[in-house]
């Protein structure tokens, strides 16, 4: 297990090498930094400057090791726009998209699963079929429409919910959170639902194939003979052999939920580092953009290191030693 | 042996709709297993063993029911129980071994939960007990070091051991009936003979009924004490295991033998039964078997089904093979 979890994260590493490079490679290829720096009133002696500064008279290879080491050290120079080190811009803006992911990540796993067994178990019942067919809305909108949809309903017809920002947030340390206002609690309940609802019905969808999958096994079938309880059988037998599929693709999810949170951040004006790679883009800010690619992949990659250990947890089948053999 | 049966199936019919018509898998069979007795079920494949089987302990899957007959567990009636009144049952008096150990258990619990869990659900015992009895039964059918395997998971056994756990499992919460649905099929032929063994070995000791499918007729030689032989969702023949292989009354008995292959009879060639079994919803008419039958006649085409109440009681045949039978036919 140890030389799977080496080799892991060994492949993880590669990954961000090449993120790395793509992040990097950026600022040689959109614009000539100096040129953006220093303005029309220029000379060559301050360009040659600059650049003897910046080392971007460097070999490719030495400026690309030089942003790897920086970058490692969270050190991702200064926005071009606000004049900041960008590390610090992220850091104030990380909680705000770090709590919606969360919400919206809670509420598709527990809400789909709930819901994905549910459909499975009373396949043929009613309520499974409006639930089945109401979740074609979800998996075929996209997230913008539902976001608008949900402010027009929840905040301008009924007035209930707020349509944009994160309320009062409370400082605690480096953290700003909106979960000890109640006006932060407000104005989560919307953009939560925007951003899990779609990753809810996939999981629920992906739950109630797994689990119709695996109430057809024959070990169901001898649970089934043997006497035993239909909750013991639907949630110890059969939940829990449906779940390595269902981590594989929650795990990514996850992932996704935390990229894909710029379309609702955008739509909610939810001050979080989606927003923030919206509107550097809008100015061509490139340490931000970059630094935002970079976190996204480390997350990401983060990720599915987690997920590819949790299988061990789960299937003990994986927890024999490679060398031992099959059948 | 006691006088009440364990198992007594009486006219049962099971019946599946379909689009083109109703379809009767088991269509009208009866038979009794008493205690500590093997029962052999033989036939083809889709000729209604494996459904009787499934009749029996009320794992039927839809749309096929029981449409009429009867099932009695010990004089009681258990064809209509639904829900959880057969969930109690199924387990505790009556337990079922399926063909393939590789999948009949859970992947990803242990041994021991599996049997612990089942033992608890029915024996009113403690945890700590539970855990014993399972070791007892693991011990039981031949598992090696049973206190310390208890905790593995079912892939670190072989194929012949996952099927003695299947076996501990089936008989952990000690039920009357077992219904052994082939249990050796999936297995390598050394591993059958030790697998006959041992069920051969607890339903003697704890004087289980035990009905056991299987369309290996050497399977059935070994083990059993009565066979019953179906065909197209019938009964064929209904015997001592001894008479009906050595004399088969049912032509399609004899012609399975002939097509079996024994150590004894050297090199001959293999004989076989013409033809292959009707489909269910194309059956002909009168015997099933009659297009088949090297000696069918004008009643076997003619007079619908027969049975073993309307034959001699052994062989659902209107000319069962005999003395007068090859009279008749060399006349």
């Amino acid at each position: 297990m140890l030389a799977y979890i080496i080799r892991r994260v060994f492949q993880s590493v590669l990954v961000l090498l090449v993120v790395g490079l793509v992040a990097f490679s950026m600022f040689s290829f959109v614009g000539d930094p100096v040129d953006n720096m220093l303005g029309q009133e220029r000379t060559q002696a301050d360009v040659e400057r600059l650049r003897d500064q910046l080392g971007l008279d460097q070999p490719f290879v030495v400026q690309y090791w030089r942003f790897l080491e920086q970058a490692a050290q969270g050190n991702f120079g200064l926005s071009y726009r606000q004049g900041r080190p960008v590390a610090e811009i992220l850091m104030e803006r990380l909680p705000a998209t770090l709590e919606l992911a969360f919400v919206s990540g809670l509420l598709a796993l527990v809400g789909g699963i709930a819901l994905g067994i549910f459909t499975a178990i009373r396949r043929r019942g009613v309520s499974a079929n409006v639930i089945m067919t109401a979740s074609l809305i979800g998996v075929s909108l996209p997230t913008f429409l539902i976001g608008i949809l949900l402010i027009y309903v929840f905040s301008v017809e009924l007035g209930w919910l707020p349509s944009f920002g994160r309320g009062e947030v409370t400082r605690i340390g480096g953290w700003t959170t909106g979960f000890l206002t109640e006006s932060g609690l407000k104005a989560l309940i919307l953009p939560a639902i925007t951003l899990g609802l779609y990753q809810m019905t996939l999981i629920m969808r992906l739950v109630r194939t797994e689990m119709l999958e695996v109430l057809r096994m024959d070990y169901i079938r001898f649970a089934r003979a043997r006497g035993l309880r239909e909750k013991s059988i639907n949630f110890r037998h059969a939940l829990k052999n449906t779940l390595v599929p269902v981590i594989t693709i929650t795990g990514l999810q996850l992932g996704s939920i935390i990229a894909f949170a710029i379309i609702t951040e955008t739509v909610f004006q939810w001050p979080g580092v989606g927003l923030l790679f919206i509107n550097a883009i809008q100015f061509v800010d490139i340490p931000v953009m970059a630094a935002y690619l970079m976190m996204i992949s480390v997350m990401f990659v983060g990720i599915n290191l987690i997920v590819d250990m949790l299988y061990f947890a789960i299937d003990p089948r994986l927890r024999v030693d490679r060398t031992a053999g099959g059948h | 042996m006691t006088d009440t049966p364990v198992l007594s199936v009486r006219n049962l019919v099971v019946e599946i709709p379909t689009r083109r018509g109703i379809l009767r898998p088991v269509d009208n069979v009866s038979y009794d297993i008493h205690a500590g007795e093997i029962l052999g079920v033989v036939g083809e494949s889709g000729a209604g063993k494996s459904m009787t089987g499934n009749a029996v302990i009320g794992l039927l899957d839809r749309p096929a029911r029981i449409t009429s007959g009867e099932i009695l567990l010990s004089g009681q009636p258990i064809h209509n129980l639904k829900g959880e009144a057969l969930r109690r049952l199924r387990g505790k008096k009556m337990g079922m071994i399926f063909q393939d150990p590789l999948t009949s258990l859970n992947p990803l619990l242990t041994v021991g939960d599996q049997l612990t869990e089942t033992i608890l659900e029915h024996l009113g015992v403690s945890q700590q007990q539970a855990r014993e009895r399972a070791i007892a039964a693991l011990e039981e059918v031949g598992i090696p070091a049973a206190r310390s395997r208890i905790d593995s998971y079912p892939h670190e056994f072989s194929g012949g051991m996952r099927q003695r756990v299947v076996i501990a499992l089936a008989l952990c919460a000690e039920p009357d009936l077992v219904i052994a649905d082939e249990p050796t099929t999936a297995l390598d032929v050394s591993v059958q003979a030790q697998i006959v063994a041992l069920l051969k070995r607890l339903c003697r000791e704890r004087g289980v009924a035990v009905m056991l499918v299987t369309h290996d007729m050497g399977v059935i030689a070994e083990a059993a004490d009565r066979v019953a032989v179906m065909y197209a969702g019938r009964l064929a023949e209904l015997g001592p295991v001894r008479e009906v292989l050595t004399a088969a009354r049912h032509p399609y008995t004899s012609g399975l033998m002939a097509s079996t292959p024994l150590a004894s009879q050297g090199h001959e060639r293999l004989r076989q039964i013409p033809g292959a079994m009707p489909r269910l919803g194309n059956l002909p008419d009168g015997c099933a078997f009659h297009p088949r039958c090297d000696y069918a006649q004008d009643r076997c085409r003619r007079d619908p089904g027969p049975t073993l109440e309307t034959c001699d009681g052994r062989a659902a045949c209107w000319f069962p093979l005999g003395a007068e039978r090859k009279q008749e036919v060399g006349a």
